[in-house]
């Protein structure tokens, strides 16, 4: 069905920059339902790629092959150029993807410095607070993150500041790509404005950014690129100042399958089940 | 709010301040509520009968607190993970009955009785953390398993005699009972603690200037570390008076500054909070959530085994009750008076101290008054009920105010 979608695959940036991370014909069933198939993907450093596609698409598949929870059925992950095996959580991050999933594991008893730097505390003897502390502000100044305090518990803070954290959080290893997961689903459009903002951020820093995401709005903000998933293959890669609202919707509804007169096959009427009247 | 990452102004420090008044009128209460209910209780009791506050009474006191303080130390650990330990009095019971069969019956000497004691508690600890672990057996269930298996096996080990005798001369008696510091070792104690709080405190200043973070003035610490010394030194001089200042109760003061400094400044600490926090969420940033839970029952039954011993250096006798009544729920009711949370994660090892202080001067002032243990009970039990009273409503306060 990809075969009809007539948008070119672009080419983002020079010629020879090799991706960071790319997808080669990535598979993956979960018993008899086929999440993923052949799916391509290609993430280049400070680019922000959208991830778009309805329910049940396999945006969440994808994301959690990439993040290790999931290993891959089929098809090959290079990242840097080298072939990679991600079968679990600790190899992802220890080549330096990172991925802030919608609950975003914090500990809400805990600071903001605390939980940055949870389990991966500076530590001599002693938790070496100061240092952490100084490279909490710097840090988030250099997302431009506006946190009151970086001394008050993640309780106090509204789901914006708790996205913002938990983005900061996952920068701490300095991975080559940070993965969101819906990071705008439950939040405020002010709070919307502050967690986009930080995205420009991560893409400035040159960190390649994955945007898992239903909004539209928010996806044509922020997005350098943006890839359409229609049950679980490739049905779209466009370049987001070249594509339209319409576009995207049309691929991601599939109506583009049709835009070409295809004869509608032709079914048997179902039988009806149930007591007869 | 806006200048948010900008250096920090003397406005950001006073910002800081009011955030941490608005904070505390809103459902973060810390141990304030605790502290003035000490300071009720004790003027109440001293009202009606003028020898409560005698110097006396407040060195029994102090020595009434030490065993199951200490125990309930142990309480604060497993509480602080939102879990439970409701078998510490049959631990401590059995850490007792080791010590007294070891001591007497087997010739053990003093210290190979102490650490089998000890030991025995570990294992209890360990065997509860790995089934907690392993199985998902909930905390409560296990250790409530634990407390009659626990007691069973405290009456195997004290044999058909059942009461034992530990001997008069023997050091752990005197620690328990006759020990008491020198004035002049108890102010140099004193100041050895207010000095080492200051000087911790400079030099935590100093990192901060070196890094460029924010400060409180250094008025305020010395003003903090000044308060310390002078209450520590009049608390002193005033026991004094009497026998003075009990071995053993300096010995719980130092266990519970010990956890304090252990919680809050080690990445071991930092997890057991994690932990108490969010399961899910230290699990995903990497921390061994086994082993955190592990290490956590076997200290707080080895906690349970030393507050065993001290009461049984105390009441110099170890039987078949050592352990059992009220010590179990005197020692979590201490934990939680003090400020513990019950549903994890907040809380510190100073609420040892200060519940067991409200439990103990209780249970003190009502005996003084030759009131009936059925009145204590009842009294007790209505304190600890308001105790979880205010931490539910805390907790309802702070997620009212969306700080949950």
């Amino acid at each position: 069905m990809s075969a009809e979608t007539v948008v070119p695959l672009p080419v983002p940036g020079p010629p020879e920059r090799t991706p960071v991370l790319s997808m080669r014909g990535i598979s993956k069933s979960f018993g008899k339902v086929q999440a993923l198939t052949d799916i391509h993907l290609d993430i280049y450093a400070g680019e922000v790629v959208a991830i778009v596609g309805d329910n049940g698409a396999g945006k969440s598949t994808l994301v959690k092959i990439l993040a290790g929870v999931h290993p891959a059925d089929d098809g090959g992950i290079e990242f840097e150029g080298q072939p990679v095996q991600i079968p679990d959580p600790t190899t992802s991050r220890a080549l330096g993807i990172a991925t802030v999933f919608q609950d975003l594991a914090l500990c809400d008893n805990l600071d903001v410095v605390a939980n940055l730097f949870l389990g991966r505390e500076i530590a001599g003897v002693a938790l070496d607070e100061e240092e952490m502390e100084r490279e909490a502000w710097e840090l988030l100044r250099q997302l431009s993150a506006r946190i009151p305090s970086v001394r008050v518990p993640i309780a106090a803070l509204s789901g914006g500041q708790r996205q913002t954290v938990a983005i900061a959080r996952s920068l701490i290893g300095d991975p080559r790509v940070v993965i969101l997961d819906e990071p705008t689903a439950a939040l405020g459009v002010a709070q919307t404005a502050e967690v986009l903002n930080l995205i420009e951020r991560l893409r400035e820093r040159g960190h390649g950014v994955v945007l898992i995401s239903h909004n539209m709005a928010d996806v044509q903000a922020v997005a350098d690129r943006i890839v359409v998933l229609r049950l679980g293959r490739n049905n779209g890669d466009f370049l987001a100042s070249e594509v339209g609202y319409e576009d995207i919707i049309a691929a991601i509804t599939g109506a583009t399958e049709h835009a070409r007169p295809l004869p509608e096959p032709s079914y048997p009427r179902p039988r009806r089940i149930g007591p007869l009247r | 709010m806006s200048d948010v990452t900008e250096a920090p102004t003397v406005r950001a420090r006073a910002a800081g301040l009011v955030d941490d008044v608005r904070a505390r009128l809103t459902g973060n209460l810390g141990s304030l509520p605790v502290v003035v209910g000490l300071i009720v209780i004790w003027v109440a009791f001293q009202m009606i009968n003028p020898s409560f506050l005698s110097a006396d009474n407040l060195v029994n006191l102090t020595l009434q607190c030490a065993a199951t303080g200490t125990i309930a130390i142990g309480v604060v650990l497993v509480l602080l993970l939102g879990q439970i330990d409701l078998s510490v009095g049959s631990v401590s019971g059995l850490s007792a009955a080791i010590l007294g069969v070891g001591l007497t019956q087997l010739g053990w000497p003093l210290v190979v009785s102490i650490l089998a004691a000890a030991a025995a508690g570990a294992a209890v600890g360990l065997l509860y953390g790995v089934l907690f672990t392993r199985f998902g057996v909930p905390s409560f269930v296990i250790t409530l398993a634990g407390l009659l298996g626990v007691l069973g096996l405290q009456l195997k080990v004290l044999g058909p005699n059942g009461s034992i005798n530990l001997p008069a001369d023997s050091p752990i008696v005197q620690f328990a009972t006759s020990w008491f510091l020198p004035p002049w070792v108890a102010y140099a104690l004193s100041a050895l603690w207010a000095g080492g709080m200051f000087t911790a405190a400079l030099l935590r200043r100093r990192r901060r200037l070196r890094a460029g973070l924010t400060t409180s003035p250094l008025g305020w610490q010395a003003a903090k570390a000044g308060g310390l010394l002078v209450l520590c030194a009049l608390a002193v001089a005033y026991l004094a008076t009497n026998r003075g200042v009990g071995v053993m109760f300096v010995f719980f003061i130092v266990l519970v500054i010990v956890m304090h400094v252990v919680l809050t400044r080690t990445r071991w600490g930092r997890e057991v909070y994690a932990v108490g926090g969010s399961v899910e969420a230290a699990r995903r940033a990497g921390i061994r959530v086994d082993r955190v839970y592990i290490s956590v029952f076997v200290l707080c039954s080895t906690f349970a085994a030393v507050g065993g011993l001290l009461a049984a250096g105390r009441l110099m006798s170890v039987n078949l009750n050592s352990g059992a009544g009220d010590t179990n729920l005197v020692a979590i009711a201490a934990a939680v008076i003090g400020g513990t949370s019950l549903f994890g994660g907040r809380g510190s090892a100073w609420s040892a101290l200060l519940g067991i202080a409200v439990i103990q001067s209780i249970s003190n002032g009502l005996t003084l008054l030759n009131l009936d243990s059925s009145i204590r009970y009842m009294i007790t039990g209505g304190v600890l009920l308001l105790a979880v009273i205010i931490d539910s409503l805390s907790r309802r306060a702070r997620a009212a105010h969306g700080q949950a």
